[in-house]
């Protein structure tokens, strides 16, 4: 990295910390955060609207989960990720671009790998029960951000977060 | 803008300005390591503010705050003290700077009127204050994932209180970015003037929360309102539309320059033109943008240069083309003054028109060229929800936009008009308020489909339970 780009990185105060998020479908993970230690997120059922799976997979120890938002375990763990698993890693990559992903869970990914599936086959992963209502009731409070009332008072601070063309 | 007043703009920096920012740089790196142990760097960068506040009505309580500090005591108080005396240092640097650009272009500006002071309201605040002298005391090398998990709590009880939105929203935002880069001892380059910034700001909305801007608008104006662009601001979970334009009073009254802001939450998955979508409540000012038309305001409340906007109180009126808008009453609009204690540089975002000028790219960095004397592009500030790129501001002959100062000028485009295949086409940030107007856009839009219905129908199924 250049000396110039550092000393800019000190002295201005309007600038893209982190990238936003890439564009995604939504309607089969609506929510996915790297976040408390964990790549996790909510998975829509396939064959039940009312239904949510809540799946994570641990940065470091690489222990994965999946369960429905009311601690019933997945069928689909039969000593491998499930397609939730699946799902929910695709989609990650989608949204923060392989490296950020595979950076956070602390995993070597080589050239080519590009699709979550890829990175949870480099994964010496196992299984190991994390309590589902942590990240659930994250989901819920992700949620409520779109029921909060708009605002026509000015907020100066968002000077400071520019919108930014990297999004399209 | 002309040449001439480019190069008055761009000639040397004002005089103290470096020394006002070496001085912040100083206290930024000291707060990046944080004041429970105050090191030699540390004490001297204390010293030097404690020195360039000596003259003024602060200056013994910041003596004071910075002995007890190189002491080792770092009391709430002590921190507010410290966060005012940055401000008032990037303060003077703001009004220096706009100094220059109002002496480079011409513009009158009129001046503060102050507004009464209201009884300060109980708000709940406690959590929030702790949470930013916590980040003070250890510095954002210490900032771990327990600090950020509590600042996720402050955010959640400030956010449903409008008058505490401006903090929640700084809260939010500044927690995401700290979130995404722990460890922080490990990052290659920290932003610090800008975490200081924020910090700085925080602090201060923590412990002199502003009157509600709402409420404390006493005049009212009305008269035609003729939009010059659309500048768009965003995080994760905040997005805003800050509309700049030129105010005709009915009442014959110079014409002002003005600006209105409408907001929405949001959360991060919902980016680009989608982000129109949250701010349907707005029918009338997204038409306006949409079909680059002009408004009738009547009674609408203003707090300086800031019109409160609500859909009631205005109506669509003829079109108007915003460059003809700029060319024939920008250089006589005035201006309004800043609120005192959002005087910072981040805030300058001055509208002007530049015509006839060489495009220079080096590198993929663009700037504008009028007789010799260059403005950088602020090529970063092109918002995805809007038609603006690269290429076309670089193929472009006119541009309408907004002088900024981050560590030298800059403009942002709002809107340029450009020769694409021999036609003159023009292009506007809010070209998209009312939906994609461009078909190669709008097929990759829809391969995302309608994620903030998505998101509403889950909300919907899930938070009402």
């Amino acid at each position: 990295m250049a000396d110039v780009d550092r000393a800019a990185w000190r002295r201005r105060s309007a600038l893209r910390v982190v990238p936003p998020a890439r564009p995604r479908k939504l309607a089969k993970v609506p929510f996915v955060e790297l976040a408390d230690g964990r790549l996790q997120g909510v998975v829509s059922s396939g064959s039940d609207i009312e239904r949510v799976y809540v799946s994570s997979v641990t940065s470091g120890s690489h222990a994965y989960h999946c369960s429905t938002n009311n601690n019933r375990p997945c069928g689909g763990l039969r000593g491998a990720p499930c397609k939730h698993l699946h799902a929910l890693a695709d989609e990650a990559v989608l949204q923060y671009g392989i490296d950020r992903v595979a950076r956070y869970l602390r995993v070597e990914v080589e050239a080519g790998v590009d699709t979550g599936t890829g990175l949870l086959r480099r994964l010496d992963a196992r299984h190991e029960p994390t309590p589902a209502a942590v990240v659930f009731s994250r989901f819920l409070r992700h949620l409520a951000y779109l029921e909060l009332p708009g605002s026509t008072a000015p907020l100066p601070e968002l000077h400071w977060f520019p919108a930014t063309g990297t999004a399209r | 803008m002309l040449g001439t007043q480019l190069a008055v703009l761009c000639d040397g920096t004002p005089a103290g300005l470096t020394d006002a920012l070496d001085v912040v740089a100083g206290f930024d790196e000291a707060l990046t390591d944080g004041f429970a142990r105050v090191g030699e760097p540390g004490a001297a960068a204390l010293a030097a503010v404690a020195g360039a506040l000596s003259a003024t009505p602060l200056g013994d309580r910041v003596a004071e705050a910075v002995d007890k500090m190189t002491a080792g005591s770092v009391a709430r108080e002590h921190l507010v003290t410290l966060a005012g005396a940055r401000t008032a240092l990037l303060g003077a640097a703001h009004d220096a700077l706009l100094g220059r650009f109002d002496t480079a272009v011409a513009r009158d500006r009129a001046a503060w009127a102050s507004t009464a002071s209201r009884p300060p309201e109980e708000h709940p605040l406690d959590g929030a204050r702790a949470w930013l002298h916590e980040v003070a005391v250890t510095g954002w090398r210490g900032v771990d994932h327990e600090l950020l998990a509590t600042a996720g709590a402050q955010v959640e009880t400030l956010l449903p209180v409008p008058a505490l939105r401006r903090l929640a929203v700084l809260l939010d935002g500044l927690a995401a970015e700290l979130r995404a880069s722990v460890p922080i001892g490990t990052m290659p380059r920290v932003p610090t003037r800008r975490w200081a910034d924020l910090w700085t700001r925080g602090t201060l909305l923590a412990h002199v929360p502003p009157a509600d801007t709402g409420s404390a608008a006493a005049e009212r104006v009305t008269g035609r309102l003729l939009p010059l662009g659309a500048d768009v601001h965003e995080h994760d979970t905040a997005v805003q539309v800050q509309v700049h334009g030129i105010l005709e009073p009915a009442d014959g009254s110079p014409p002002r320059l003005v600006r209105t802001a409408v907001g929405a939450a949001k959360v991060d998955t919902i980016v680009g033109p989608a982000v129109w979508q949250l701010l349907q409540a707005h029918p009338v000012l997204l038409a306006a943008l949409a079909h680059r038309r002009g408004l009738t305001v009547t009674d609408l409340p203003v707090s300086g240069g800031d019109l409160l906007w609500q859909d009631d109180l205005v109506a669509l009126d003829e079109p108007a083309d915003p460059f003809a808008t700029a060319r024939v009453l920008l250089p006589t609009a005035v201006a309004a003054a800043t609120a005192p204690l959002d005087r910072h540089p981040v805030g300058i975002a001055e509208p002007v028109l530049l015509e006839g000028y060489a495009v220079r790219d080096d590198d993929g960095s663009l700037s504008l060229e009028l007789d010799g004397h260059r403005i950088a592009v602020a090529v970063d500030r092109l918002p995805s929800c809007g038609p603006l790129t690269a290429e076309l501001v670089a193929s472009s002959s006119a541009c309408l936009g907004l002088v900024r100062w981050d560590d030298g000028w800059l403009v942002q485009p709002l809107a340029v008009q450009a020769t694409v295949k021999r036609r003159t086409v023009a292009a506007h940030n809010g070209d998209w308020a009312e939906g994609v107007t461009d078909p190669k856009v709008a097929k990759a839009e829809a391969r995302s489909g309608d994620v903030v219905a998505v998101l509403r129908e889950r909300a919907g199924r899930l938070l009402r339970k």
